[in-house]
């Protein structure tokens, strides 16, 4: 029976904690009495039959008819998937993407339809490269499908494949894939990591155009945002729903699969980084000290390749298809069911360690902007109820921070650190004064669309999606960062933990109450 | 009296030349440069003065000399042994604070000037350079007839000579020359962003390096040629600051450069160049490196202005012939004509630029002629070591 996430409190007898920082580690040992430490639920156990639970969603959906009732010759249908930023780390063959599109392949077949187009929902994201492809989707899937240019990738700057549905009452456009939107179905694959994602989400925003998203994708609609994991307290999501129904009145009927992962995050020889670290026994710290050795003399290129090719253990804990709200409805309670922890109150003080790892530096590099959207645009609302940390309060991160950008995935990412960042760090003056120039940049925009460049917004929407954070706390510090990229972003460079508590005492005080959130694992805190 | 002079002596050139990436210092003890006791120069006619040296810069092409780099080109316009300096205040022998601009004209060498009110650097003919009265010389600091600023004292035609007010001080007055040149290579900008193609884009100049020049030309940009975009490439931070508050107004590190160059003017990059960029591009370092930079982030039939002295330089070509890029030297000044149409010489609107911006800030450190071993290594490092100009200092009257 795998246990519940855990709230500990730090006494004189708590070992060290272990602390995310980038592509290594570091050991804290947290102040006795007035700090705790929250741990994740450990792993819900996986569904034991997947391709058989996947059939069943399939035959059995919520409030629609059965998948193979919905196909018939000569539709057009179409199926839409999350893209590489989905799930983190990239999970061990065979993907879940792979199991459902080739049983929805198969009833497509049976039912005679051959006018099938499968599409990366990738949004303003970078187009996945063809082993990503081929890891998400079988070689199988894509060997049938690339060479006859029926899987590609969503391109939101192409004005020809894109299709304007409506607008909302509050005139937000909702634009999106053109193919999808004239399909007889869209069949939505997703898989869900955190409850931020799907319903709603996976076709507003993964088949939208940068004129859709920019209605959401905002600073005042993240700041409103509280949090993304809680979705009737988030903007966000209000905005993705109210598209939905213009979705729904004027789009394609979609047919939305949703799974859920457990947290089942690291494969053996990282087996430690899943514990509790009072529970690590001899071949845990030495497999650590061996880790954390190695990594020290291994140069940043290497470590990040090791890194980067982990893949995860973690399995399917639900998989439930049909109509898109009753669907994630279940989905939501799932995700909530392994990841929530209950912690009592907020503190003067949150810690997080920034692991080499998120949604936008998958086989890349985490770069400043990136590790900024990580810890307070991420992690910073793993909440539900109200944030972890006071009003006011202090956010302590760690990771090296190095002014390094990948010069292919992350083209604007460059320019926005360089120019934008040099000028201001609020999201509400950047997006008046610098978005639009970054958004219809052409050699941007050309990048994207041929190369595996993130969209030129990007930047802004990892900055905005910091905003709510930027706005909460008082002050942020980060801990062993590179000092001059660390003030660019406007916060506060530290070379020790105890430093960091240093300087956070002119915020917080002497005796500040620490939390640290030690994800991943990836939890979501029920505060009360 | 004891001055600085430059030998002709190759093995002191080559000792001088293998020395200098290692120690600047080392190159001003072994190679041509001495210390020694020179006499005085005549007065070679009318119309000279003798001028007692106040302030005397150390400019980068003096630095070439004495580090053995310069290019061959000059051997046949310089006469051997000579006085460097070019960069003077001095007082003539009534007490006139004077600064010098050293080309050594028509007049100074006793030709017509090619027309009325020509500047010393005017003309379309050098043959005065290397011929009549005066030993061959393109300046005062490079001529053996007139000697140089790195002496007490040296001679000067009346042509070279701009009387300063009472109230400009030495440190600023110093600083003339430079900014001449600076401003000169600026106004070189001009017909290119007249002519560029469609008026209603902001112009675009590009500035490679930030040392006195780069300020210089920065300056000049911002004064003369107020509606540019000026995006400036500069190493160190107190140069990067310097050109800010020059009016620049983007400035990056140089490895930077080219993107920054490439968000102002919208442009893609394809491989190493930018498909489009600044119109004109001013290097004002100079090496195989920065011109082949400045080619890269100028945009096809776009002007590339070498400001920095570029001796021996290794260049792909190609991609200046297939942008049909125009590259101009940017050599000392003349008489300008501004955006406006009037003419005006290039060391006057110095002077009401180092006045504007009270460029004696530049003026990092001074030395005795005698200290011109640490000098010599302050100058060759001084973006390294926070400076911008470095000059030897002759009020004392004890060197």
């Amino acid at each position: 029976m795998p246990r519940p996430g855990f709230v500990l409190n730090v006494d004189r007898s708590t070992p060290p904690t272990l602390f995310w920082h980038g592509e290594g580690f570091r050991l804290e040992k947290l102040p006795a009495d007035r700090s705790r430490v929250i741990y994740a639920p450990e792993p819900l156990d996986a569904v034991d039959d997947i391709d058989g639970a996947i059939q069943d969603a399939l035959l059995n959906p919520i409030e629609m008819d059965p998948l193979p009732t919905l196909l018939f010759p000569g539709m057009k249908l179409t199926i839409a998937f999350d893209d590489v930023s989905l799930p983190l780390p990239k999970m061990q063959r065979p993907d879940l993407r792979q199991r459902i599109i080739e049983q929805v392949l198969t009833m497509a077949a049976d039912a005679g339809v051959d006018d099938v187009h499968i599409i990366a929902a990738l949004a303003l994201h970078r187009r996945m490269h063809e082993f990503e492809l081929r890891h998400a989707l079988g070689d199988r899937v894509y060997d049938a499908f690339e060479p006859r240019g029926t899987l590609y990738q969503h391109d939101a700057e192409d004005p020809d494949n894109l299709t304007l549905l409506g607008s909302t009452p509050e005139g937000e456009e909702v634009e999106i894939n053109k193919r999808a939107a004239e399909s007889d179905l869209l069949v939505y694959v997703n898989i869900n990591l955190v409850a931020m994602d799907g319903g709603w989400k996976s076709t507003a925003t993964g088949l939208a155009s940068y004129r859709s998203l920019r209605h959401n994708h905002n600073p005042t609609t993240m700041e409103a945002s509280h949090s993304f994991m809680d979705q009737h307290k988030s903007e966000l999501h209000k905005s993705n729903w109210r598209m939905g129904e213009i979705m729904r009145e004027h789009g394609p009927t979609v047919f939305q699969i949703e799974t859920t992962l457990n947290t089942d995050t690291f494969p053996k020889p990282f087996g430690y980084l899943s514990k509790r670290e009072w529970e690590w026994n001899a071949k845990d710290r030495a497999l650590y000290l061996g880790a954390a050795k190695s990594l020290a003399k291994t140069p940043p290129r290497l470590a990040r390749k090791i890194f980067q090719g982990i893949e995860a253990p973690h399995q399917m804990t639900s998989v439930q298809a049909g109509e898109v709200e009753a669907v994630h409805k279940i989905t939501t309670e799932n995700v909530y069911d392994q990841q929530l922890v209950e912690v009592e109150g907020q503190t003067d003080i949150l810690t997080m360690g920034i692991p080499y790892i998120c949604a936008y530096n998958v086989h890349s590099i985490m770069n400043p902007i990136l590790v900024m959207c990580t810890g307070l645009g991420y992690f910073f609302n793993m909440y539900r109820g109200k944030p972890l940390v006071r009003e006011g309060g202090v956010v302590i991160l760690t990771h090296p921070t190095p002014n390094e950008f990948h010069p292919v995935h992350h083209p604007s990412y460059i320019d926005f650190f360089e120019e934008v960042l040099a000028d201001t760090t609020d999201p509400h003056v950047m997006s008046q004064k610098w978005e639009k120039q970054y958004a219809e940049d052409d050699w941007y925009r050309h990048l994207y669309r041929t190369t595996h460049a993130y969209h030129g917004v990007h930047p802004f929407y990892m900055w905005y999606w910091g905003s709510h954070g930027m706005k909460h706390v008082g002050k942020v510090i980060i801990v062993g960062g590179d000092a001059p990229t660390v003030r660019k972003l406007g916060f506060t460079p530290a070379s020790t933990m105890n430093d960091a508590f240093e300087i956070a005492s002119d915020v917080v005080g002497r005796q500040p109450t620490i939390t640290h959130l030690k994800t991943p694992p990836l939890m979501i805190a029920d505060v009360k | 009296m004891k001055a600085l002079r430059i030998s002709r002596s190759i093995p002191r050139l080559g000792l001088a030349r293998i020395a200098s990436p290692l120690s600047p210092a080392a190159a001003a003890k072994i190679g041509p440069l001495n210390y020694t006791v020179v006499d005085a120069p005549d007065l070679p006619g009318p119309g000279w003065q003798r001028v007692r040296t106040r302030l005397a810069g150390i400019c980068g092409s003096d630095l070439s000399l004495v580090e053995g780099h310069a290019s061959l080109y000059f051997q046949d316009w310089v006469s051997f042994p000579f006085v460097p300096g070019h960069e003077v205040v001095g007082e003539l022998e009534d007490g006139t604070r004077v600064v010098l601009e050293p080309v050594l004209g028509h007049e100074a060498r006793g030709f017509s000037p090619p027309f009325d009110g020509a500047a010393p650097g005017d003309g379309d003919d050098y043959t005065h350079l290397a011929t009549g009265p005066l030993e061959p010389g393109i300046q005062t600091g490079f001529c053996c007839s007139t000697g140089g600023g790195w002496a007490p004292e040296f001679v000067a035609h009346e042509s070279q000579l701009h009387r300063i007010s009472d109230d400009m001080p030495d440190e600023r007055a110093v600083l003339i020359e430079p900014f001449a040149g600076g401003i000169h290579a600026a106004l070189l900008a001009a017909p290119t962003l007249a002519a560029r193609q469609d008026p209603t884009t902001p112009p675009i100049v590009a500035v490679l390096g930030a040392g006195t020049m780069g300020l210089a030309a920065v300056a000049g940009l911002r004064r003369y040629l107020p509606d540019v975009r000026i995006i400036v490439g500069a190493r160190y931070q107190h140069q990067q600051a310097l050109a800010k508050a020059f009016g620049a107004d983007v400035v990056v590190g140089p490895d930077k450069l080219a993107r920054a160059v490439r968000r102002a003017a919208g442009c893609h990059i394809i491989g190493d160049y930018l498909t489009s960029g600044a119109h004109v591009t001013i290097d004002a370092v100079g090496t195989s490196a920065t011109v082949a930079d400045a080619i890269r982030i100028t945009r096809p039939r776009g002007r590339v202005v070498l400001l920095g002295m570029p001796a021996d330089v290794n260049l792909d070509l190609t991609g200046l012939w297939h942008r049909e890029t125009e590259l101009k030297g940017a050599y000392t000044y003349g008489t300008e004509t501004l955006p406006d149409g009037r003419t005006c010489s290039t060391f006057a609107l110095a002077i009401e630029t180092v006045n504007a911006l009270t460029a004696e800030r530049l003026l990092s450190a001074t030395y005795d002629l005698t200290d011109h071993v640490d000098a010599i290594a302050h100058a060759a490092g001084a973006g390294r070591r926070g400076a911008v100009k470095i000059a030897f200092d002759m009020r004392s009257g004890d060197t």
